[in-house]
């Protein structure tokens, strides 16, 4: 075990197609933002951790050298950590070993995508090699859809009750959006525009699914003593979990999802959390896709297998539930891949430390960031407490 | 608050070439579709027979050596209509993409169903459901590709 590592701060910036600054700008409002909603300087970080979804999305390999300038790095060690979809939380876990190691006291961590300027599902095509699986594999909704039947015909759910909590899903999940200012699609839906929605690939439909989003995370990672020293409110980091599968997509199973079930498995032990439905005050869970969210709550031990939608459809996981998920709206309205995991880790430090403003879980001590990458391979879990 | 268009906006383009080495392992497992075999590998320690054919078990890391033919027929695990295309993608849609439990093998391979009219997304709905049997069809035109199975159709 290493030492105790505290969040002092994030910055995010506005989400939605940026194409009124550049990259490395866009990257700096996000800098600029933790530095000043902080008060510290840039000269005290003792490092930085950067990350993007893979280099195929940027157009630019070497992600980490473009931004160097902006990541106030010049003269730093830097490092670059790239896990897909779970590069935020890849990266929180980079800044968090970095301090927990006791060989740095301040870290700068921060992700960061520009969606539209490159296209996220040619580069899903690139994620896996060109003699098998890339013929089969058709962008992240193909994936996605593929799981969301397994699951659904594994537990014998009704494909119009899983349709109808998916439905409560977007829903609730488009309201919260308009208490976050940084979340990028905010809408009142109705259940008739959800279930009359063009469908994407079949059971999906248009808003099941996320957006692409332009937008950069940056948080700064401390040891104890240095978080005494700048005496901010701070998030303490009680658990870290990340676990992943095999490369070949059907090598496991994705309904009764092993390296969903592993990352929290080790986060919550790590933790000492025994009851992560009532222990956890809110959670930030990895939601691309409505169906996917639901998996998650049973992978991640908040209902049993199979039980999820019940539980969607009675509320438990909305604002006003026993256990609110994603009140920020969530990947499923804002999703800039590179920031989107960093997002969840920022948005459960918010909450702990009583910073989330009009989203604020009121008294929330204890929560979950989570985020998944690859072809359904990577789980990655942070757990946030108030001390 | 958007200021799209306000700033210039280039285009660019990567493209590289690559030459991908199959090792002993995929030629072999191609060579075998090209005849209309497919190749999976049984792990001794944990005793899965897996498919495609491997060198190593990725779970036991123990090394493999053999060479199993297994059954050209299966089960439908979960399966993806797709209707899209994205840049770079090989396969023309629309297209079923389809997780297929082989019998007799412990894994699910990855493959396409077809052998029927794709065009009306509820017709498709109607036609191919999780737990049905299907079975590999074959090109006349074999390439050593893994293309080489057209699609697994149902089974009547």
């Amino acid at each position: 075990m290493g030492r105790p590592v505290a969040i002092v701060g994030s910055g995010q910036t506005r989400h939605g197609r940026r194409f009124d600054v550049s990259y490395p700008e866009l990257v700096k409002e996000a800098v600029d933002a933790v530095f000043e909603n902080t008060g510290i300087s840039p000269q005290d970080i003792d490092g930085v951790v950067s990350g993007t979804m893979p280099s195929m999305m940027e157009g630019v390999a070497l992600t980490h050298f473009y931004f160097a300038d902006v990541l106030r790095s010049v003269g730093k060690p830097i490092l670059k950590t790239e896990t897909c979809g779970s590069t935020g939380v890849s990266l929180a876990i980079t800044g968090y070993y970095w301090i927990a190691s006791g060989l740095a006291d301040l870290v700068l961590v921060v992700g960061s995508e520009k969606m539209n300027e490159g296209d996220s599902q040619a580069t899903m095509t690139t994620v896996v090699e060109p003699f098998y699986q890339r013929y089969f594999i058709a962008g992240a909704p193909g994936v996605f859809s593929m799981q969301c039947q397994e699951w659904s015909n594994r537990f014998g759910i009704p494909e119009d009750k899983v349709r109808e909590a998916a439905t409560r899903i977007t829903i609730d999940h488009h309201n919260d959006a308009f208490d976050n200012p940084y979340a990028h699609i905010k809408k009142r839906l109705t259940p008739d525009e959800v279930n009359n929605a063009r469908i994407i690939t079949y059971p999906i439909r248009l808003w099941d699914v996320c957006p692409n989003s332009d937008g950069a995370c940056a948080m700064l990672f401390a040891s104890e003593k240095m978080a005494k020293k700048l005496g901010l409110k701070s998030a303490w980091v009680k658990g870290v979990g990340y676990s992943g599968e095999e490369y070949w997509f059907g090598d496991s199973e994705k309904a009764i999802w092993q390296c969903a079930i592993d990352a929290a498995r080790q986060a919550y032990d790590m933790a000492g959390i025994k009851n992560p439905r009532k222990e956890l005050d809110v959670a930030e869970v990895y939601n691309p896709f409505t169906y996917q969210e639901m998996l998650y709550y049973e992978c991640f031990g908040f209902c049993g297998f199979g039980e999820a939608c019940d539980l969607v459809l009675q509320g438990v996981f909305s604002r006003e539930g026993e256990l609110p998920c994603d009140p920020s709206g969530g990947t499923l309205c804002t999703n800039p891949i590179g920031a989107t995991g960093l997002n969840r880790v920022a948005e459960a430090a918010l909450q702990v430390t009583g910073q989330a403003g009009a989203h604020q879980i009121p008294g929330a001590k204890l929560g979950l960031a989570h985020a998944m990458g690859g072809v359904d391979q990577f789980n990655g879990v942070m757990i946030l407490g108030s001390e | 608050m958007e200021k799209r268009a306000e700033y210039d906006v280039i285009t660019d383009e990567v493209a590289i070439p690559y030459e991908v080495a199959y090792g002993p392992t995929w030629t072999r497992f191609f060579e075998g579709l090209k005849n209309e075999k497919i190749y999976g590998s049984k792990c001794e320690k944990c005793n899965r027979i897996l498919v495609p054919a491997r060198s190593y078990c990725p779970r036991c890391f123990v090394e493999i050596k053999n060479f199993i033919e297994v059954d050209q027929e299966g089960t439908v695990i979960s399966w993806v209509l797709t209707e899209y295309e994205y840049f770079g993608m090989p396969t023309k849609p629309p297209f079923i993409g389809a997780l297929i439990r082989l019998d007799g093998t412990d894994v699910n391979f990855l493959h396409l169903i077809g052998g029927f009219d794709l065009s009306d997304p509820d017709n498709v709905r109607k036609r191919v459901k999780n737990g049905m049997k299907v079975k590999a069809l074959w090109n006349d035109d074999k390439k050593g590709t893994i293309m080489d199975i057209k699609y697994f159709t149902p089974v009547k």
